[in-house]
């Protein structure tokens, strides 16, 4: 290696320190709490206590439910939107543009504090609504499972539609009217042609939409504190306060943590690897 | 156009869907009170005027600004040098500084507060419920953004054979990257910064779990107020949405028309995903 080369190789060294005390390290570390018994040797003490604990096994449940179902709602909501928003003429179609991407910072703590306002007990809406006699709020309670859904959607619809939108500007008007002309209808169109080409698109933003739901501290923890069980906010209980009750157990769960959204994000990349081969 | 006015219907409700819980927080922080009417029955900015007066407020607001301004200065100027390393000498090896600056983007914060808390509560380095571990972290956050923005930059302005023109002309390669390559990417790295605050500002995950009330950043203090008064603490949600729209409202700026081909433009997705977007299109241009 030439002696300019080896000076280089100093440029490197702040990202390298960086990056291994703020990331590597960490991690490391992590996985290798993890691994002790809370004696300090070696064992899958804590695994097996998470594994057979109903109490974290719920909370592995209600985490993976909470975002399967707003993923999936919010994909619905977001594809159809994400649509029409790309047919909309250019003017139109900026505005919008602009209004998911701006709402898609609104998440954490000041969404948690604006649904508290329009959905909580004596919020603008459950007011509202009960003063005009109908009580389609008052089976509502915002700081439970329900709640939680509502406002997890709500974030994910701009933040979906702001992925999916490059992948509408690549359907093409001109094969619409091609397939019209071919003989074909509104049905066929999606069926052959439409739906194949989104298809990679809304997957992947799908799985997205999954890790981002399933990792999201912020706003569950401000709407229902600790008393929802969910997954990061058992982690959250765990380490708290600054006062590190049980390191070993909270690294496990922060491993499974890891490993699900691991396990979302490979699943997603042999989907798309099989829906588009031009990838490859 | 039927078909026309069924899309704009649809956008319509959508954005009247996205746009009423911000609706609602600036009535709220407007009205004065608000009982039970369907609008305020009398309006105020005595909660506006409150909280600049507050300054436990303006505080926490200079403690966010210090901190975010601190991380984003960190991670560019890291990025930059080994970006230039890496892009000068080792072309051949951008995939493992593309791996390792990627890695954050799958690490739930929740995730990377316990190895962070496990390694800087130890007695040697204990920097947790400092400002320090927090700089650290976020610049940790924002490097796949910082990465992509300044890597599409110099591929945009074709970096490498900007300092190979500049040294023919008896420049060296430091003083080709600082008063060639530099002026030409400042966009695209103002771009990366304007994102990487725009994020931060929004943060609370880490700061809540390393730091806590032992420095109280502006999320922090919002959720500190959260129970308390639901006026001022509208107050505080619209402040600090006015913030973020400053702030993307400037990234909007650097991405009009004129600056097509750079790569940025995409960088309206936020977040996350906004990475692997671009990355498929950076490597088809590269192509």
């Amino acid at each position: 290696m030439s002696r300019s080369k080896v000076y280089a190789l100093l440029g490197l060294l702040p990202f390298a320190i960086l990056i291994t005390g703020f990331l590597l390290a960490p991690l490391v570390n992590m996985i290798y709490q993890s691994f002790q018994s809370n004696e300090g040797t070696f064992s899958l003490e804590q695994y097996i206590n998470i594994f057979s604990d109903p109490f974290y096994l719920q909370a592995i449940k209600n985490s993976l439910m909470i975002s399967i179902i707003s993923a999936t709602v919010a994909i619905v909501i977001a594809a159809i939107g994400g649509y029409s928003i790309s047919r909309l003429s250019n003017r139109e179609n900026k505005v919008m543009v602009m209004i998911t991407n701006m709402t898609s910072y609104f998440e954490g703590i000041p969404l948690a504090f604006s649904f508290i306002i329009l959905l909580g007990n004596n919020g603008l809406f459950t007011l509202l609504f009960s003063q005009l006699g109908l009580d389609i709020f008052s089976q509502f309670n915002l700081y439970s499972w329900i709640g939680l859904i509502v406002v997890y959607i709500y974030f994910q619809i701009p933040f979906a539609i702001m992925l999916l939108l490059p992948t509408y500007q690549g359907l093409k008007m001109e094969w619409r009217y091609a397939s019209n002309l071919l003989g074909g209808n509104s049905f066929s169109y999606w069926i052959h042609i439409g739906i194949p080409i989104l298809l990679p698109g809304i997957i992947g933003t799908y799985t997205i939409l999954l890790a981002n739901s399933l990792g999201a501290y912020a706003t569950a923890y401000a709407l229902v504190g600790s008393t929802y069980n969910l997954l990061p906010l058992q982690i959250g209980s765990l380490i708290a306060g600054d006062v590190f009750l049980q390191p070993h157990l909270a690294s496990a769960l922060g491993v499974v943590l890891a490993l699900i959204m691991i396990v979302a994000l490979w699943i997603n990349g042999r989907v798309m690897r099989k829906i588009r081969r031009d990838l490859d | 156009m039927i078909g026309k006015r069924k899309h704009l219907f649809i956008v319509i409700l959508l954005s009247i869907y996205l746009l009423l819980p911000l609706l609602g927080t600036l009535l709220y922080s407007l009205a004065d009170k608000w009982s039970d009417s369907i609008l305020p029955e009398s309006w105020t900015f005595s909660w506006y005027v409150m909280l600049f007066q507050d300054t436990r407020f303006l505080e926490a607001l200079s403690r966010s600004i210090f901190v975010i301004a601190s991380s984003v200065l960190i991670s560019l100027v890291v990025m930059l040098l080994a970006m230039f390393v890496v892009v000068i000498y080792f072309p051949s090896k951008e995939k493992y500084l593309k791996l390792v600056s990627m890695i954050p983007y799958g690490v739930p914060a929740i995730v990377s507060a316990i190895g962070l808390l496990n390694v800087y509560s130890s007695s040697s380095i204990s920097i947790v419920g400092t400002p320090w571990i927090l700089i650290g972290s976020y610049a940790i956050i924002i490097m796949p953004f910082v990465y992509q923005g300044i890597r599409n930059s110099l591929y945009t302005v074709n970096a490498v054979e900007l300092i190979h023109a500049a040294e023919l002309l008896g420049a060296t390669k430091i003083k080709a990257v600082i008063s060639v390559v530099l002026p030409n990417i400042m966009k695209g790295i103002l771009a990366a910064a304007l994102l990487s605050i725009a994020m931060l500002f929004g943060e609370f995950a880490l700061a809540n779990l390393l730091v806590g009330g032992q420095y109280e950043t502006l999320q922090i203090y919002l959720y500190q107020k959260f129970s308390k008064n639901g006026h001022l603490t509208s107050a505080i949600v619209i402040s600090y949405y006015i913030i973020i729209m400053v702030v993307t409202g400037l990234l909007i700026q650097f991405q009009q028309p004129g600056i097509k081909k750079f790569h940025f433009a995409k960088l309206r997705i936020p977040r996350f995903h906004k990475s692997q977007i671009q990355k498929k299109r950076v490597e088809g241009d590269i192509r």
